[in-house]
């Protein structure tokens, strides 16, 4: 009696355990597909886009790309895109490092009030209030125009680099300071005590130990500005400024009127395959501080 | 004396390019937005009139945001639904079963979250095209290849559902990857004895698992609906531009287009004022009604 319950159990459990990889797989083939498919459809020629969609391409028309990169300017596109993105990024540390560490481990009046705000930060979301910045940079060139003959915060990748740098800081500030809290005290104490100012022990002493949490603040900044295009499309209004995300917006919209189906795919895959190669490489890192920060932009 | 000075200082010089960015980018806009609501302005004249609610009063008047409120509710219900029911589901399975490749499931899963939407858009565009996309061809082997083609970016009654479709694709494996670390600091033990009392599968899902993540449960609910109304916005920026006729205006793409096309910046920003409330109480409506007891492990 006892084993043959045990027998069915066991039965149940294998059919059970088939049922659920076969679910599983399904949802891995399901999110798969799409995005190998648009690998796949990167390398046919235009005239290949008129039969079945799931037909393998008929050779490698790397010719796609050339004329991705070149005629559709998706070369320039990127390196736009290199820039502000990695100026954002050392533009954050510089500004958020700092910050976190004194927010984190100075007690002063003002503290909890700072903490507070850029607590609250986090709740301001960059889709409400792109309109007034827009305006408010705007309404700044009009002035400088008046004095410097030129207009200048627009049209600025520089600029548009300070802006995700400034998105940034409240979930980069958070995800510092719950880092730097965990830091014993002795770090300081005896840095204090070698004659080390305040200034030192930052940099020689805490910064090199945040290894870290710096790690999961440029993966995470890194994906997003990479990424991004409301605000990139709002403030660089000049074609040949703007960055890969606008850039491959343009190429669908151009592919709808001339039907350039292989080079828009290729722009799309110029687009994918940084991200998709640094996430192979530290998908372990980002899951773990996505965890960690527990929080998404 | 001297080193309390630096101390200060110290403070100051770390904390103020952080708080310069931040009230410059993030604290005025946000004001902004508030106080521009209240004002007639057409943004690049300095013809700004003082008009109280009357934005407010307009808007509610508006078919137009009636249309978008109901486009932007559907949407918010049923991405969360969906994409919570599967994410438990799956996170479940994938942390409670011991399955072979469990870490390359993960892996692929997480995939869309990594990807811009403006690429995710242009894959989508291509499944959902009429005559050459992925999902009309598969589906011509059920219906049929003298069937007429399902227009699910075209037809107004179909779109919303395509939209939602991409969105749950693009937000499953987040909350998947969230569950799972959650799910994973629950005792092995717990479901050792209630196996052994004879609580199966679903009960052990229903009355451990569950009651157990309820705080992370809780939190993403939160996350689900500011998420929705950002990345419907985005969806719709870069897939349907709100069309077809206004089928799928949500929320931030009816207050964009609004302040940059129509160039009516105080009833865009009264649009903006509006969302916020609204995400706010419907944050706080949830909050109240899922309050439960919290359980410990």
């Amino acid at each position: 009696m006892n084993t043959n319950n045990r027998s069915r159990r066991g039965v149940s459990d294998k059919l059970y355990k088939g049922f659920i990889y076969v679910i599983l797989i399904a949802l891995a083939i399901l999110i798969l597909i799409p995005v190998l498919w648009a690998f796949m459809a990167s390398i046919k020629q235009d005239s290949e886009f008129y039969g079945s969609p799931w037909a393998l391409p008929a050779g490698m028309h790397l010719q796609n790309f050339a004329d991705a990169w070149l005629k559709a300017k998706m070369g320039s596109f990127m390196l736009n895109s290199v820039l502000v993105t990695v100026i954002a990024l050392v533009l954050l540390l510089i500004v958020a490092l700092p910050a976190s560490y004194v927010l984190s481990r100075f007690k002063f009046r003002g503290n909890g009030f700072w903490n507070m705000m850029f607590m609250a930060g986090l709740f301001i979301n960059v889709n409400y209030i792109i309109v007034p910045i827009f305006l408010m940079l705007n309404n700044g060139d009009k002035m400088l125009r008046g004095i410097l003959g030129h207009p200048f915060l627009l049209n600025n990748l520089f600029v548009l680099a300070v802006v995700y740098a400034a998105m940034a800081l409240p979930f980069t500030i958070y995800l510092m300071s719950g880092y730097f809290k965990s830091l014993p005290k002795e770090f300081e104490e005896a840095a204090s005590v070698d004659g080390a100012g305040y200034f030192r022990t930052m940099v020689q002493v805490i910064m090199p130990m945040a290894k870290p949490s710096i790690v999961t603040v440029i993966l995470f900044n890194f994906l997003s500005y990479w990424n991004e295009y409301i605000i990139s499309m709002t403030l660089l209004t000049k074609p040949t400024l703007k960055t890969l995300p606008v850039g491959l917006m343009n190429l669908m919209a151009a592919q709808k009127s001339a039907v350039q189906y292989g080079q828009m795919y290729a722009g799309l895959v110029l687009v994918m395959l940084p991200t998709l190669i640094i996430y192979i490489l530290v998908q372990k890192k980002l899951t773990q501080g996505m965890t960690m920060g527990g929080l998404k932009g | 004396m001297d080193m309390k000075k630096g101390r200060g200082r110290f403070i100051f010089f770390c904390l103020a390019p952080a708080v310069l960015l931040f009230a410059i980018f993030l604290l005025i806009p946000t004001i902004d937005v508030f106080r521009m609501s209240l004002y007639k302005w057409g943004g690049y004249t300095d013809n700004k009139t003082f008009v109280g609610l009357q934005n407010f009063n307009r808007l509610f008047h508006s078919d137009k945001f009636y249309q978008t409120f109901q486009n932007s509710v559907l949407l918010i219900v049923l991405v969360t639904i969906v994409t919570f029911a599967l994410a438990l589901l799956f996170a479940s399975m994938l942390t409670r079963e011991k399955l072979k490749g469990q870490n390359v499931l993960r892996v692929i899963f997480y995939i869309p979250n990594i990807l811009s939407v403006v690429v995710i858009s242009a894959i989508f565009s291509a499944i959902y095209d009429p005559n050459s996309g992925l999902l009309n061809s598969l589906l011509k082997l059920f219906r049929g290849l003298q069937a007429e083609p399902v227009l699910w970016l075209g037809d107004q009654k179909m779109v919303i559902f395509s939209l939602a479709g991409a969105m749950i694709w693009q937000a499953i494996g987040y909350y998947m990857v969230m569950y799972m670390a959650s799910m994973a600091n629950i005792p092995e033990s717990l479901y050792e004895s209630a196996g052994l009392e004879g609580a199966g599968r679903m009960a052990q899902f229903f009355q451990i698992t569950i009651p157990l993540i309820w705080t992370n449960i809780r939190t993403t609910l939160t996350f689900f609906i500011i998420s929705t109304i950002n990345m419907s916005f985005l969806f719709v920026m870069t897939m349907t531009s709100g069309g077809p006729d206004g089928a799928t205006e949500v929320f931030l793409s009816y207050m964009y287009k609004e302040a940059y096309t129509n160039s009516s910046y105080g009833y865009g920003m009264a649009i903006g004022v509006i969302v916020f409330l609204f995400s706010f109480a419907l944050a706080g409506i949830l909050n109240a009604v899922t309050r439960r007891e919290h359980l410990e492990f």
